[in-house]
Protein backbone atom coordinates (compact mmCIF):
# COMPACT_ATOMS: atom_id res chain seq x y z
CA UNK A 1 0.00 0.00 0.00
CA UNK A 2 1.69 3.25 -1.23
CA UNK A 3 1.41 5.92 1.40
CA UNK A 4 -1.15 8.30 1.44
CA UNK A 5 -0.16 11.75 -1.18
CA UNK A 6 0.80 14.91 1.03
CA UNK A 7 -1.41 17.59 0.66
CA UNK A 8 -0.10 21.46 0.82
CA UNK A 9 -1.91 22.64 3.68
CA UNK A 10 -3.87 25.85 2.83
CA UNK A 11 -1.75 29.30 4.71
CA UNK A 12 -5.64 30.61 4.54
CA UNK A 13 -6.27 34.64 5.34
CA UNK A 14 -8.95 37.08 7.02
CA UNK A 15 -11.11 36.79 3.94
CA UNK A 16 -11.22 32.69 3.44
CA UNK A 17 -10.09 31.57 7.54
CA UNK A 18 -14.12 30.43 7.93
CA UNK A 19 -14.32 28.51 4.93
CA UNK A 20 -11.28 26.55 6.52
CA UNK A 21 -12.58 26.29 10.11
CA UNK A 22 -15.78 25.13 8.65
CA UNK A 23 -13.89 22.15 6.75
CA UNK A 24 -12.00 21.18 10.21
CA UNK A 25 -15.79 20.94 10.89
CA UNK A 26 -16.62 18.56 7.94
CA UNK A 27 -18.88 21.48 6.26
CA UNK A 28 -18.02 22.48 2.80
CA UNK A 29 -19.27 26.15 2.60
CA UNK A 30 -19.84 28.37 -0.52
CA UNK A 31 -20.44 32.00 -0.86
CA UNK A 32 -23.91 33.40 -2.04
CA UNK A 33 -24.63 36.89 -2.69
CA UNK A 34 -27.85 38.17 -1.07
CA UNK A 35 -27.53 41.18 -3.40
CA UNK A 36 -27.67 39.14 -7.03
CA UNK A 37 -28.47 35.95 -5.70
CA UNK A 38 -25.29 34.23 -7.37
CA UNK A 39 -23.47 32.09 -5.30
CA UNK A 40 -19.57 31.57 -6.10
CA UNK A 41 -16.84 29.62 -5.89
CA UNK A 42 -13.89 30.13 -4.05
CA UNK A 43 -15.17 32.25 -1.60
CA UNK A 44 -14.84 36.52 -1.98
CA UNK A 45 -16.05 38.73 0.53
CA UNK A 46 -17.11 40.85 -3.04
CA UNK A 47 -19.30 39.34 -4.98
CA UNK A 48 -17.75 38.67 -8.44
CA UNK A 49 -20.65 39.01 -10.62
CA UNK A 50 -22.33 41.89 -8.43
CA UNK A 51 -19.94 43.64 -6.49
CA UNK A 52 -21.72 43.90 -3.92
CA UNK A 53 -20.09 43.23 -0.32
CA UNK A 54 -23.09 41.38 1.19
CA UNK A 55 -22.46 38.10 0.52
CA UNK A 56 -22.93 35.40 2.85
CA UNK A 57 -21.60 31.54 3.96
CA UNK A 58 -23.78 29.11 3.05
CA UNK A 59 -22.78 25.32 3.16
CA UNK A 60 -23.21 23.30 0.14
CA UNK A 61 -24.31 19.48 -0.07
CA UNK A 62 -21.09 17.72 -1.50
CA UNK A 63 -22.92 16.63 -4.28
CA UNK A 64 -21.99 17.52 -7.78
CA UNK A 65 -21.06 16.18 -11.17
CA UNK A 66 -18.19 15.99 -13.78
CA UNK A 67 -17.87 19.00 -15.72
CA UNK A 68 -14.81 17.59 -17.16
CA UNK A 69 -11.08 15.73 -16.46
CA UNK A 70 -8.24 15.26 -17.47
CA UNK A 71 -6.13 11.94 -16.07
CA UNK A 72 -2.42 13.02 -15.47
CA UNK A 73 -0.61 9.98 -16.20
CA UNK A 74 3.18 11.22 -16.25
CA UNK A 75 3.64 12.53 -13.04
CA UNK A 76 6.30 11.98 -10.12
CA UNK A 77 3.60 11.31 -7.86
CA UNK A 78 1.53 9.14 -9.88
CA UNK A 79 -1.54 9.16 -11.75
CA UNK A 80 -4.36 12.18 -10.79
CA UNK A 81 -7.11 12.83 -12.36
CA UNK A 82 -7.56 16.83 -12.00
CA UNK A 83 -11.03 17.71 -12.67
CA UNK A 84 -13.90 20.91 -12.79
CA UNK A 85 -17.37 19.53 -10.68
CA UNK A 86 -20.39 21.58 -11.17
CA UNK A 87 -22.00 21.63 -7.58
CA UNK A 88 -25.66 20.78 -7.42
CA UNK A 89 -25.93 24.50 -6.11
CA UNK A 90 -24.28 25.99 -9.47
CA UNK A 91 -21.00 27.03 -9.14
CA UNK A 92 -18.38 24.70 -10.59
CA UNK A 93 -14.52 24.37 -9.14
CA UNK A 94 -11.30 23.02 -9.52
CA UNK A 95 -10.69 19.61 -7.35
CA UNK A 96 -8.97 16.06 -8.45
CA UNK A 97 -11.40 12.67 -8.90
CA UNK A 98 -9.92 10.62 -6.05
CA UNK A 99 -10.40 7.22 -3.93
CA UNK A 100 -12.46 5.57 -7.24
CA UNK A 101 -11.55 3.50 -10.39
CA UNK A 102 -9.89 6.72 -12.49
CA UNK A 103 -10.20 5.01 -15.72
CA UNK A 104 -13.80 5.14 -15.32
CA UNK A 105 -14.46 9.12 -14.73
CA UNK A 106 -17.27 10.37 -17.51
CA UNK A 107 -18.23 13.77 -18.05
CA UNK A 108 -21.78 13.66 -16.48
CA UNK A 109 -20.71 11.87 -13.65
CA UNK A 110 -21.96 12.02 -9.98
CA UNK A 111 -19.70 12.55 -7.35
CA UNK A 112 -19.35 13.27 -3.83
CA UNK A 113 -17.50 15.21 -1.44
CA UNK A 114 -14.36 13.85 0.53
CA UNK A 115 -12.05 15.77 2.57
CA UNK A 116 -8.22 15.02 2.83
CA UNK A 117 -6.05 15.64 5.04
CA UNK A 118 -3.00 18.13 5.80
CA UNK A 119 -1.31 19.43 8.03
CA UNK A 120 -3.61 21.55 8.89
CA UNK A 121 -7.28 21.98 7.57
CA UNK A 122 -8.23 19.53 5.18
CA UNK A 123 -9.02 20.24 1.64
CA UNK A 124 -12.35 18.78 -0.77
CA UNK A 125 -11.14 16.11 -2.87
CA UNK A 126 -14.49 14.62 -4.50
CA UNK A 127 -15.04 10.56 -5.95
CA UNK A 128 -17.88 8.31 -7.17
CA UNK A 129 -21.50 8.73 -5.94
CA UNK B 1 -8.31 56.60 -31.78
CA UNK B 2 -6.39 53.63 -33.02
CA UNK B 3 -2.99 51.70 -33.73
CA UNK B 4 -3.89 51.10 -37.17
CA UNK B 5 -1.09 51.90 -38.55
CA UNK B 6 1.16 53.67 -36.50
CA UNK B 7 3.77 51.07 -35.58
CA UNK B 8 5.82 48.78 -37.88
CA UNK B 9 8.08 46.15 -36.95
CA UNK B 10 11.51 46.68 -38.52
CA UNK B 11 13.73 44.26 -37.02
CA UNK B 12 13.36 40.44 -36.02
CA UNK B 13 15.88 37.68 -34.12
CA UNK B 14 15.02 34.26 -32.93
CA UNK B 15 17.81 32.53 -31.19
CA UNK B 16 19.16 29.41 -33.59
CA UNK B 17 19.59 27.83 -29.84
CA UNK B 18 17.25 25.30 -28.34
CA UNK B 19 19.53 24.05 -26.23
CA UNK B 20 21.60 26.82 -23.96
CA UNK B 21 23.32 25.20 -21.21
CA UNK B 22 26.27 27.39 -21.89
CA UNK B 23 24.54 30.91 -21.50
CA UNK B 24 22.83 32.90 -18.77
CA UNK B 25 19.28 33.89 -19.45
CA UNK B 26 19.85 37.13 -19.46
CA UNK B 27 23.13 36.70 -21.66
CA UNK B 28 20.18 35.09 -24.24
CA UNK B 29 17.55 37.99 -24.08
CA UNK B 30 21.14 40.64 -24.99
CA UNK B 31 22.04 38.51 -28.16
CA UNK B 32 18.68 38.28 -29.35
CA UNK B 33 18.66 41.94 -28.57
CA UNK B 34 21.55 42.48 -30.73
CA UNK B 35 20.27 40.17 -33.53
CA UNK B 36 16.88 41.95 -33.87
CA UNK B 37 18.45 45.55 -33.72
CA UNK B 38 21.31 44.17 -36.65
CA UNK B 39 18.53 43.35 -38.31
CA UNK B 40 16.98 46.56 -38.46
CA UNK B 41 19.49 48.04 -39.40
CA UNK B 42 20.21 50.22 -35.93
CA UNK B 43 22.35 50.40 -33.12
CA UNK B 44 21.05 50.00 -29.37
CA UNK B 45 21.94 53.95 -28.66
CA UNK B 46 18.50 54.01 -31.06
CA UNK B 47 16.20 52.30 -28.53
CA UNK B 48 14.24 54.37 -26.50
CA UNK B 49 11.63 51.96 -25.45
CA UNK B 50 12.01 48.32 -23.70
CA UNK B 51 9.06 45.84 -23.17
CA UNK B 52 9.96 42.50 -21.51
CA UNK B 53 8.02 39.94 -19.50
CA UNK B 54 8.21 37.48 -16.69
CA UNK B 55 10.92 35.82 -17.89
CA UNK B 56 13.35 38.69 -17.67
CA UNK B 57 15.58 38.25 -14.99
CA UNK B 58 15.00 40.76 -12.34
CA UNK B 59 12.08 42.32 -14.50
CA UNK B 60 12.56 45.88 -16.07
CA UNK B 61 15.15 47.81 -14.02
CA UNK B 62 17.35 45.12 -14.25
CA UNK B 63 17.12 44.26 -17.77
CA UNK B 64 17.74 48.27 -19.14
CA UNK B 65 20.63 48.23 -16.34
CA UNK B 66 22.25 44.92 -17.70
CA UNK B 67 21.33 45.66 -21.43
CA UNK B 68 22.95 49.31 -21.34
CA UNK B 69 19.65 50.83 -22.58
CA UNK B 70 18.55 54.60 -22.09
CA UNK B 71 14.93 54.52 -22.54
CA UNK B 72 11.67 56.50 -22.35
CA UNK B 73 9.28 54.33 -22.40
CA UNK B 74 8.77 50.61 -20.44
CA UNK B 75 6.34 47.94 -20.29
CA UNK B 76 6.50 45.02 -18.42
CA UNK B 77 2.74 43.36 -18.85
CA UNK B 78 3.02 39.83 -17.95
CA UNK B 79 0.53 37.51 -19.66
CA UNK B 80 2.42 34.30 -19.94
CA UNK B 81 3.04 32.89 -23.67
CA UNK B 82 1.05 35.61 -25.49
CA UNK B 83 2.86 38.71 -23.21
CA UNK B 84 5.31 39.65 -26.25
CA UNK B 85 1.74 39.82 -28.85
CA UNK B 86 0.36 42.56 -26.20
CA UNK B 87 3.67 43.81 -25.82
CA UNK B 88 3.25 44.65 -29.79
CA UNK B 89 0.01 46.22 -29.36
CA UNK B 90 1.07 48.36 -26.00
CA UNK B 91 4.28 49.37 -28.08
CA UNK B 92 2.35 50.61 -31.07
CA UNK B 93 0.38 52.27 -28.51
CA UNK B 94 3.32 53.79 -27.15
CA UNK B 95 4.94 54.92 -30.42
CA UNK B 96 1.31 56.46 -31.94
CA UNK B 97 1.36 58.28 -28.45
CA UNK B 98 4.76 59.94 -28.83
CA UNK B 99 5.97 57.95 -25.64
CA UNK B 100 8.99 55.88 -27.63
CA UNK B 101 9.97 55.82 -31.10
CA UNK B 102 12.22 52.71 -31.66
CA UNK B 103 11.05 49.92 -28.84
CA UNK B 104 12.41 46.57 -28.43
CA UNK B 105 10.35 43.52 -26.99
CA UNK B 106 13.11 40.53 -25.63
CA UNK B 107 11.62 36.77 -24.58
CA UNK B 108 14.30 34.35 -23.36
CA UNK B 109 15.06 31.70 -21.14
CA UNK B 110 16.33 28.04 -20.62
CA UNK B 111 13.36 25.77 -19.26
CA UNK B 112 15.23 22.67 -21.31
CA UNK B 113 18.58 23.57 -18.99
CA UNK B 114 16.20 23.38 -15.64
CA UNK B 115 13.28 24.40 -14.48
CA UNK B 116 11.39 27.72 -13.99
CA UNK B 117 11.65 29.63 -11.64
CA UNK B 118 7.77 29.39 -9.68
CA UNK B 119 5.37 32.10 -9.76
CA UNK B 120 3.62 34.35 -7.32
CA UNK B 121 0.37 32.92 -5.90
CA UNK B 122 -2.61 34.28 -6.77
CA UNK B 123 -5.89 34.78 -4.59
CA UNK B 124 -6.81 31.07 -5.58
CA UNK B 125 -3.96 29.23 -4.27
CA UNK B 126 -5.71 27.72 -1.22
CA UNK B 127 -8.72 26.25 -3.02
CA UNK B 128 -6.55 25.28 -6.88
CA UNK B 129 -2.50 24.76 -5.58
CA UNK B 130 -3.50 21.03 -3.86
CA UNK B 131 -5.00 19.35 -7.41
CA UNK B 132 -2.19 19.54 -9.15
CA UNK B 133 -3.25 21.56 -12.84
CA UNK B 134 -0.28 21.71 -15.16
CA UNK B 135 -0.04 22.91 -18.53
CA UNK B 136 -0.66 19.15 -20.08
CA UNK B 137 -3.51 18.25 -17.80
CA UNK B 138 -5.39 21.69 -18.00
CA UNK B 139 -5.74 22.20 -21.40
CA UNK B 140 -6.42 18.04 -21.65
CA UNK B 141 -9.41 18.99 -19.82
CA UNK B 142 -10.48 21.41 -22.50
CA UNK B 143 -9.65 18.56 -25.12
CA UNK B 144 -11.88 16.17 -23.24
CA UNK B 145 -15.18 18.72 -22.88
CA UNK B 146 -14.70 19.71 -26.45
CA UNK B 147 -14.56 16.01 -27.71
CA UNK B 148 -17.65 15.50 -25.08
CA UNK B 149 -19.74 18.71 -26.85
CA UNK B 150 -18.56 18.42 -30.44
CA UNK B 151 -17.50 14.78 -31.75
CA UNK B 152 -13.79 16.73 -32.02
CA UNK B 153 -11.93 13.85 -32.56
CA UNK B 154 -7.94 12.48 -31.01
CA UNK B 155 -7.49 12.14 -35.46
CA UNK B 156 -8.39 15.50 -35.89
CA UNK B 157 -6.14 17.00 -33.30
CA UNK B 158 -3.48 14.73 -34.63
CA UNK B 159 -3.35 16.80 -37.89
CA UNK B 160 -2.31 19.81 -36.57
CA UNK B 161 0.97 18.19 -35.20
CA UNK B 162 1.11 16.31 -38.78
CA UNK B 163 0.93 20.05 -40.14
CA UNK B 164 3.60 21.34 -37.98
CA UNK B 165 5.91 18.69 -38.84
CA UNK B 166 5.39 19.04 -42.67
CA UNK B 167 6.84 22.41 -41.95
CA UNK B 168 8.98 21.42 -39.53
CA UNK B 169 11.78 19.83 -42.02
CA UNK B 170 12.46 22.84 -43.96
CA UNK B 171 13.65 24.37 -40.76
CA UNK B 172 16.75 23.90 -40.14
CA UNK B 173 16.82 24.75 -36.75
CA UNK B 174 14.04 23.06 -35.29
CA UNK B 175 13.84 20.97 -32.42
CA UNK B 176 11.62 17.76 -34.34
CA UNK B 177 12.75 17.71 -37.73
CA UNK B 178 11.25 14.36 -38.79
CA UNK B 179 7.88 14.20 -40.67
CA UNK B 180 4.90 12.61 -38.47
CA UNK B 181 1.73 11.04 -39.36
CA UNK B 182 -1.95 10.49 -37.60
CA UNK B 183 -0.53 7.40 -36.57
CA UNK B 184 2.31 8.12 -35.53
CA UNK B 185 0.56 10.63 -33.17
CA UNK B 186 -1.90 8.12 -31.30
CA UNK B 187 0.76 5.90 -31.12
CA UNK B 188 2.96 8.36 -29.13
CA UNK B 189 2.23 7.83 -25.74
CA UNK B 190 -0.79 9.06 -23.30
CA UNK B 191 0.49 12.11 -20.99
CA UNK B 192 -3.07 13.28 -19.83
CA UNK B 193 -5.83 12.48 -21.39
CA UNK B 194 -6.79 12.54 -24.06
CA UNK B 195 -3.44 14.65 -25.00
CA UNK B 196 -0.67 11.80 -26.26
CA UNK B 197 3.38 13.22 -26.08
CA UNK B 198 3.07 14.67 -30.01
CA UNK B 199 -0.25 16.75 -29.23
CA UNK B 200 2.61 18.59 -26.83
CA UNK B 201 5.05 21.16 -27.84
CA UNK B 202 8.57 20.92 -27.08
CA UNK B 203 10.66 22.54 -24.51
CA UNK B 204 13.11 24.65 -25.54
CA UNK B 205 15.95 27.31 -24.30
CA UNK B 206 16.47 29.91 -26.50
CA UNK B 207 14.35 33.47 -27.37
CA UNK B 208 13.33 36.03 -29.28
CA UNK B 209 13.09 40.01 -30.41
CA UNK B 210 11.62 42.54 -32.39
CA UNK B 211 12.00 46.38 -33.18
CA UNK B 212 8.68 47.70 -33.38
CA UNK B 213 8.84 51.57 -34.66
CA UNK B 214 7.05 54.53 -36.28
CA UNK B 215 6.74 54.33 -40.05
CA UNK B 216 8.95 57.28 -40.89
CA UNK B 217 11.47 55.32 -39.59
CA UNK B 218 10.74 51.89 -40.63
CA UNK B 219 10.60 53.50 -43.67
CA UNK B 220 14.60 55.24 -43.82
CA UNK B 221 15.93 51.54 -42.76
CA UNK B 222 16.66 48.56 -45.56
CA UNK B 223 13.50 45.63 -44.54
CA UNK B 224 10.49 45.02 -46.40
CA UNK B 225 7.93 47.38 -44.61
CA UNK B 226 5.47 45.27 -41.95
CA UNK B 227 3.13 47.30 -40.14
CA UNK B 228 0.54 46.08 -37.62
CA UNK B 229 -2.85 47.44 -38.24
CA UNK B 230 -5.27 45.57 -35.59
CA UNK B 231 -5.13 44.22 -31.76
CA UNK B 232 -6.88 42.88 -29.57
CA UNK B 233 -6.22 41.57 -25.98
CA UNK B 234 -8.81 40.05 -23.55
CA UNK B 235 -8.90 37.57 -20.16
CA UNK B 236 -10.91 34.70 -19.10
CA UNK B 237 -10.97 32.43 -16.02
CA UNK B 238 -13.34 30.12 -14.25
CA UNK B 239 -14.78 33.49 -12.77
CA UNK B 240 -16.68 32.26 -9.52
CA UNK B 241 -17.62 28.96 -11.11
CA UNK B 242 -20.20 30.86 -12.97
CA UNK B 243 -21.36 28.96 -15.81
CA UNK B 244 -18.05 27.36 -16.62
CA UNK B 245 -17.17 26.41 -20.46
CA UNK B 246 -13.69 25.13 -20.96
CA UNK B 247 -14.54 25.16 -25.28
CA UNK B 248 -13.90 28.51 -25.74
CA UNK B 249 -10.84 31.12 -24.59
CA UNK B 250 -10.40 34.66 -24.45
CA UNK B 251 -9.12 34.63 -28.51
CA UNK B 252 -13.47 34.79 -29.02
CA UNK B 253 -12.89 38.85 -27.57
CA UNK B 254 -9.39 39.68 -28.69
CA UNK B 255 -9.81 38.04 -32.19
CA UNK B 256 -12.72 40.15 -32.87
CA UNK B 257 -11.18 43.28 -31.57
CA UNK B 258 -7.93 43.16 -33.70
CA UNK B 259 -9.79 42.07 -36.56
CA UNK B 260 -12.33 45.25 -36.61
CA UNK B 261 -9.36 47.98 -35.46
CA UNK B 262 -7.77 46.25 -38.78
CA UNK B 263 -11.19 46.43 -41.19
CA UNK B 264 -10.53 42.57 -42.23
CA UNK B 265 -11.55 39.06 -41.55
CA UNK B 266 -10.52 35.86 -41.57
CA UNK B 267 -11.45 35.03 -44.89
CA UNK B 268 -8.59 37.57 -46.14
CA UNK B 269 -6.02 36.07 -44.10
CA UNK B 270 -2.87 34.69 -45.75
CA UNK B 271 -1.18 33.44 -43.37
CA UNK B 272 -1.79 32.36 -39.51
CA UNK B 273 0.74 32.03 -37.01
CA UNK B 274 -1.69 30.61 -34.14
CA UNK B 275 0.04 29.71 -30.69
CA UNK B 276 0.46 25.78 -30.66
CA UNK B 277 1.54 24.81 -26.89
CA UNK B 278 -0.75 21.56 -27.90
CA UNK B 279 -2.59 20.99 -30.58
CA UNK B 280 -6.03 21.48 -28.93
CA UNK B 281 -4.99 24.79 -28.45
CA UNK B 282 -4.85 25.53 -32.04
CA UNK B 283 -8.00 23.89 -33.05
CA UNK B 284 -9.89 25.88 -30.20
CA UNK B 285 -8.11 29.37 -31.26
CA UNK B 286 -9.27 28.63 -34.34
CA UNK B 287 -13.23 28.49 -33.76
CA UNK B 288 -12.35 31.38 -30.94
CA UNK B 289 -10.68 33.54 -34.06
CA UNK B 290 -13.68 32.66 -36.62
CA UNK B 291 -11.97 30.83 -39.33
CA UNK B 292 -14.56 28.09 -38.71
CA UNK B 293 -17.58 27.93 -36.45
CA UNK B 294 -17.36 27.11 -32.96
CA UNK B 295 -17.22 23.26 -32.65
CA UNK B 296 -16.02 22.54 -36.40
CA UNK B 297 -12.11 23.15 -35.79
CA UNK B 298 -12.01 19.89 -35.87
CA UNK B 299 -13.17 19.06 -39.41
CA UNK B 300 -11.41 22.17 -40.06
CA UNK B 301 -7.75 21.10 -39.09
CA UNK B 302 -7.84 17.79 -40.98
CA UNK B 303 -6.70 16.16 -44.13
CA UNK B 304 -3.65 18.97 -44.37
CA UNK B 305 -5.91 22.05 -44.09
CA UNK B 306 -3.21 24.00 -42.20
CA UNK B 307 -0.41 22.98 -44.16
CA UNK B 308 1.30 25.71 -46.74
CA UNK B 309 0.83 24.70 -50.38
CA UNK B 310 -1.34 22.38 -49.38
CA UNK B 311 -4.45 23.27 -47.35
CA UNK B 312 -6.31 26.55 -47.37
CA UNK B 313 -4.66 28.42 -44.18
CA UNK B 314 -1.33 27.73 -44.24
CA UNK B 315 -0.29 28.26 -40.46
CA UNK B 316 3.09 28.17 -38.27
CA UNK B 317 5.11 27.20 -41.38
CA UNK B 318 8.50 27.35 -39.08
CA UNK B 319 7.05 24.00 -37.22
CA UNK B 320 5.51 26.02 -34.46
CA UNK B 321 6.31 25.37 -31.08
CA UNK B 322 4.93 21.77 -31.72
CA UNK B 323 8.22 21.03 -33.57
CA UNK B 324 10.31 23.97 -33.50
CA UNK B 325 10.80 26.01 -30.94
CA UNK B 326 8.86 26.96 -27.56
CA UNK B 327 11.62 29.76 -26.09
CA UNK B 328 10.57 29.70 -22.17
CA UNK B 329 7.48 28.10 -22.45
CA UNK B 330 6.29 31.22 -24.06
CA UNK B 331 5.45 30.81 -27.78
CA UNK B 332 4.40 34.20 -28.15
CA UNK B 333 7.42 35.94 -29.95
CA UNK B 334 7.77 32.69 -32.56
CA UNK B 335 4.44 33.48 -33.62
CA UNK B 336 5.22 37.16 -34.59
CA UNK B 337 8.69 36.39 -35.86
CA UNK B 338 7.45 33.97 -38.27
CA UNK B 339 4.78 35.95 -39.20
CA UNK B 340 7.19 39.11 -40.40
CA UNK B 341 8.51 36.30 -41.89
CA UNK B 342 6.28 35.32 -44.29
CA UNK B 343 5.17 39.01 -45.51
CA UNK B 344 8.79 39.85 -45.92
CA UNK B 345 8.96 36.85 -48.10
CA UNK B 346 11.54 35.71 -46.08
CA UNK B 347 9.85 32.10 -44.93
CA UNK B 348 11.59 28.60 -46.45
CA UNK B 349 10.95 28.73 -50.18
CA UNK B 350 8.94 24.99 -49.40
CA UNK B 351 6.88 27.03 -47.17
CA UNK B 352 6.56 30.74 -48.22
CA UNK B 353 2.79 32.10 -48.84
CA UNK B 354 2.76 33.29 -52.55
CA UNK B 355 1.73 37.34 -52.01
CA UNK B 356 1.68 37.08 -48.23
CA UNK B 357 0.55 40.58 -47.66
CA UNK B 358 -2.17 40.00 -44.51
CA UNK B 359 -0.81 37.48 -41.63
CA UNK B 360 -2.72 36.84 -38.05
CA UNK B 361 -0.56 36.22 -35.41
CA UNK B 362 -2.51 35.28 -31.95
CA UNK B 363 -1.48 33.73 -28.78
CA UNK B 364 -2.98 32.59 -25.12
CA UNK B 365 -0.83 32.85 -22.26
CA UNK B 366 -1.47 31.15 -18.49
CA UNK B 367 -3.77 28.19 -18.53
CA UNK B 368 -6.77 27.58 -21.31
CA UNK B 369 -8.42 25.42 -18.90
CA UNK B 370 -8.24 27.77 -15.57
CA UNK B 371 -7.38 31.44 -16.14
CA UNK B 372 -5.40 32.57 -19.07
CA UNK B 373 -4.83 35.81 -21.78
CA UNK B 374 -5.09 35.82 -25.22
CA UNK B 375 -3.95 38.71 -27.34
CA UNK B 376 -4.34 38.68 -31.65
CA UNK B 377 -2.44 40.99 -33.75
CA UNK B 378 -3.11 41.49 -37.68
CA UNK B 379 -0.11 42.22 -39.42
CA UNK B 380 0.16 43.65 -43.16
CA UNK B 381 3.05 43.89 -45.33
CA UNK B 382 3.46 47.39 -46.82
Amino acid sequence: MAEAKKYPTPVTNPETAPFWEAAKAGKFLIKRCTACGERHYFPRSICPFCFSDKTEWEEASGEATVYTYSLMRKSPSGPYAIAYVTLKEGPSLQTNIVDCDLEKIKIGQKVKLVWKPTDGAPLPFFTAA
Amino acid sequence: MTIKGKAYIAGIYEHPTRHAPDKSTAQLHAEVAKGAIEDAGLTKADIDGYFCAGDAPGGLWPMVDYLGLKVRHVDSTETGGCSYLIHLGHAAEAIAAGKCSIALVTLAGKPRTGPMPARAAGAEADFEAAYGATTHNAYGMCAMRHMHDYGTTSEQLAWIKVAASHHAQYNPHAMLKEVVTVEDVLNSPMISDPLHRMDCCVVTDGGGAMIVTTPEIAKSLKKPLVRLIGHGEAMKGPRGGKDLDLTYSAGVWSGPRAFEEAGVTPKDIKYASIYDSFTITVLMQLEDLGFCKKGEGGKFVADGNLISGVGKLPFNTDGGGLCSNHPVNRGGMTKILEAVRQLRGEAHPKVQVPNCDLAIAHGTGGLLGVRHAASTCILERV
